[in-house]
């Protein structure tokens, strides 16, 4: 009995991942579907930190760290927890990046993450519920709650002068919470919303949205949904249409892909999406040698926290190192920039602290989120032009 | 005079206009699954999918002629690439047919198991799909855009609502006629159409009349996947090019064949319109077009929407229940669906 046991220990111990072994993580995000124009960029970026992390040589005594993707598809939540299960039993990875849509990272904490007890770091998912979701101290996202968003396109809309809008959402709970946010916002500061409508992703035609919101009117259309499949189509729509010439861009519609499709037509039109002009933005983007498009910097910044909470853990259990993430991402320590997660891991292998800010500024407050920072955008000539930062 | 003039504008701009160039796109739709229901005798599931490869094979022709610097003028290119496009598709459907409906057939399946079979297809047609082309959305429009541009009927009528008139919305209507005007002339005018219509009515009747059943079949693809092009193609127009909406169409599509009636072409027209008209008018807006209307005192002051256009799905379900509770048998229809 007593030998069983201990060849029982023993097989357990070779079994454990330790000591530089191949650590696995999975990037869950919507390759197909209504963002699937973002999500390449974003996941290379990820890949990106954990080659970084491989070729340093110093990550848990020398493990390396390889990325396994999966599509969260952004809008169907079986088709993500279906990944996410994949991700885990056949891929055995230690942790998530992602998801990246505000309802399949619902989906796939509440699941896959919380049962298997695995940390997800997402860098866009920005429902305001994934603040106070429980989630067992499993959930962190680089991306600030998009309270914080509706906040900030209030103001916007306040100091261009525009007092009566109307409103379209995504039916979904990043569409909601934004939504609601922005209403909330915009009509405690005297502002008049003319008519708040949904519509739903990849259907066929959206004649009937177009036609509900010409005919509540306003100076402006805000559409909280996403670049590539409905908020594209609606926009489409009402320029065709006639109704409104200006819109306002949040989050989900910036990227290069909407106002190549509209073209000259969206000139004028402006958004907001997460970003910071810090000087990790400018070294991030040197790296990849480029602008830094949406979700990438945080994307980065998702995948290198995972693995320099695992590092100051010295364990890649997320039960052992989901208590530090906090502690690497905040003060005080040594200021982590990106291209120098080597220097952070050797800091923590030998005892010290780091404060990681990375790519997106990142400060982790409340139940484990970013605080917020933003990108104002201006459409001008059919491009997106950052025109400043708040 | 000028209020009434701009409360119609606003209706025909917002509901008659998009409601039309959406109905055409779903009636032709719907004719293709009401012939193959009426003559082969199965709800065609892979039908959306069938569109989507008719107008993903129009679209690569549409990229090799604008290679090769032909256009259409006025007109978007994937009119003239349309022929090749409805080939293609034809090509595919029979070799499907040939491939695994003709077993179905020879052992007499029962109709559950080739709505189960054509969900296979539909899969293996959606993979063909994307591994082709990729799942991204695609622009195939040119030529010019606008018959009527919204801001230029103002200026033109001197009215404050503008009325805009896409040339893709044109082309779809225009194209529908033609198409449905061609399909009821071969149905009731020539020799294989009425050799069709026999069959679809009584098959063993026919079959004793020396009606070829694999002749008919064949020429049943042929149209299917001509129609099934064409619709395809017009939505990817209209709208534009990307496989797994036409998924969604299915829906939309079912609904009509079945409200107008499954295997009664009349009853798919008419049900593509009930269906478009009946999600634009209920959840439509009229706030603007009731101010034009009433006298300023009466001007309402809410958007009087009688459905948010969240409910816009229920509304074409909605429909779609109270016909088959009251007429089974769909608006034209003879044979339960």
């Amino acid at each position: 009995m007593k030998k069983m046991l201990l060849a029982a220990v023993a097989t357990t111990m070779i079994a454990s991942p330790v000591l530089a072994a191949d650590v696995k993580l999975g990037i869950i995000y919507g390759f197909t579907g209504p963002i699937e124009s973002l999500t390449p960029p974003m996941a290379e970026a990820a890949e990106m930190a954990m080659k970084e992390v491989t070729d340093s040589g110093s990550f848990m005594d020398g493990s390396s760290v390889t990325g396994v993707r999966a599509d969260s598809t952004c809008v169907d939540a079986a088709a993500a927890t279906a990944g996410a299960e994949r991700l885990i039993t056949a891929e055995g990875i230690s942790a998530i990046v992602g998801a990246d849509c505000s309802g399949v990272t619902i989906a796939v904490l509440q699941n896959t993450a919380m049962a298997k007890g695995m940390v997800m770091i997402s860098p866009s998912a920005t429902s305001p519920a994934l603040s106070d979701m429980e989630d067992n101290g499993l959930f962190f996202r680089t991306a600030p709650s998009d309270a914080r968003e509706g906040q900030v396109v209030a103001e916007m809309l306040k100091e261009k002068g525009y007092n009566s809008v109307a409103l379209t959402y995504t039916n979904n709970d990043y569409g909601k919470g934004l939504a609601g946010a922005i209403q909330s916002n915009f009509e405690s500061m005297g502002g008049n919303i003319t008519i708040v409508t949904a519509h739903e992703e990849g259907k066929g035609d959206y004649s009937a949205e177009v036609g509900a919101l010409a005919q509540a009117g306003g100076d402006l259309l805000v559409v909280a949904g996403y670049l590539d499949q409905g908020g594209k189509m609606i926009i489409q729509g009402s320029l065709d249409a006639g109704s409104f010439d200006t819109f306002f861009l949040p989050g989900g519609m910036i990227g290069d892909s909407l106002p190549e499709a509209i073209g000259s037509d969206l000139d004028g039109s402006f958004g907001v999406v997460a970003g910071t002009d810090s000087p990790g933005a400018k070294m991030m983007s040197e790296i990849i040698g480029g602008e830094l498009g949406p979700f990438v910097g945080e994307s980065y910044d998702a995948a290198a926290l995972i693995m320099l909470a695992m590092q100051a853990a010295g364990s890649t259990s997320s039960a052992d190192f989901a208590g530090k993430v906090l502690d690497v991402a905040n003060a005080p320590g040594e200021k982590i920039f990106p291209g120098e997660l080597a220097k952070g891991m050797k800091i923590l292998a030998g005892g010290g602290e780091i404060d990681y800010v990375g790519a997106s500024a990142v400060e982790l407050i409340g139940g484990g989120e970013s605080a917020g920072s933003y990108r104002e955008i201006v459409v001008e000539g059919a491009k997106n032009k950052t025109v400043g930062y708040r | 005079m000028t209020d009434l003039l701009n409360a119609l504008v606003i209706i025909a701009n917002f509901i008659i206009v998009p409601g039309l160039a959406y109905g055409s796109q779903l009636a032709l739709g719907a004719l293709g699954v009401t012939l193959v229901f009426g003559v082969l005798r199965f709800s065609n599931i892979a039908h959306g999918e069938t569109m989507a490869a008719g107008a993903m094979f129009t679209m690569l022709f549409t990229w090799l002629l604008q290679s090769m610097g032909i256009g259409f003028g006025p007109l978007p290119t994937a009119l003239l690439a349309l022929p090749f496009g409805i080939g293609a598709a034809m090509v595919l459907c029979l070799a499907t047919d040939r491939a695994v409906y003709g077993y179905y057939r020879r052992v007499r399946a029962s109709p559950a198991i080739y709505i189960i079979v054509s969900v296979g297809v539909m899969f293996v047609y959606n993979g063909l799909i994307r591994f082709v082309v990729g799942p991204q959305d695609r622009v195939i429009t040119d030529g010019q855009r606008f018959i009527m541009k919204a801001r230029a009927f103002k200026q033109a009528t001197g009215l404050n609502e503008g009325l805009a008139i896409k040339t893709t919305q044109a082309v779809s209507v225009g194209c529908a006629v033609l198409a449905v005007g061609l399909l009821f002339w071969f149905l009731n005018r020539t020799r294989t159409g009425k050799s069709m219509r026999a069959y679809s009515d009584n098959e063993d009747l026919a079959l004793l009349s020396g009606i070829n059943p694999e002749r008919v079949v064949l020429i049943t693809w042929l149209i299917t996947a001509a129609l099934a092009t064409l619709a395809g193609t017009l939505y990817g127009l209209d709208k534009s090019f990307r496989p797994f909406v036409y998924m969604q169409l299915l829906l939309p599509i079912f609904a009509a064949a079945i409200v107008g009636g499954f295997g009664s072409p009349l009853g798919a027209i008419a049900g593509g319109f009930v269906i478009a008209f009946s999600e634009l008018t209920v959840t439509f807006a009229y706030k603007r077009v009731l101010a034009y209307l009433l006298p300023d005192s009466m001007a309402p002051s809410t958007l009087v929407q009688l459905l948010s256009t969240d409910y816009k799905i229920a509304v074409s379900f909605a429909i779609l229940v109270i016909v088959l509770l009251i007429k089974p048998t769909g608006l034209f229809g003879q044979r339960t669906a």
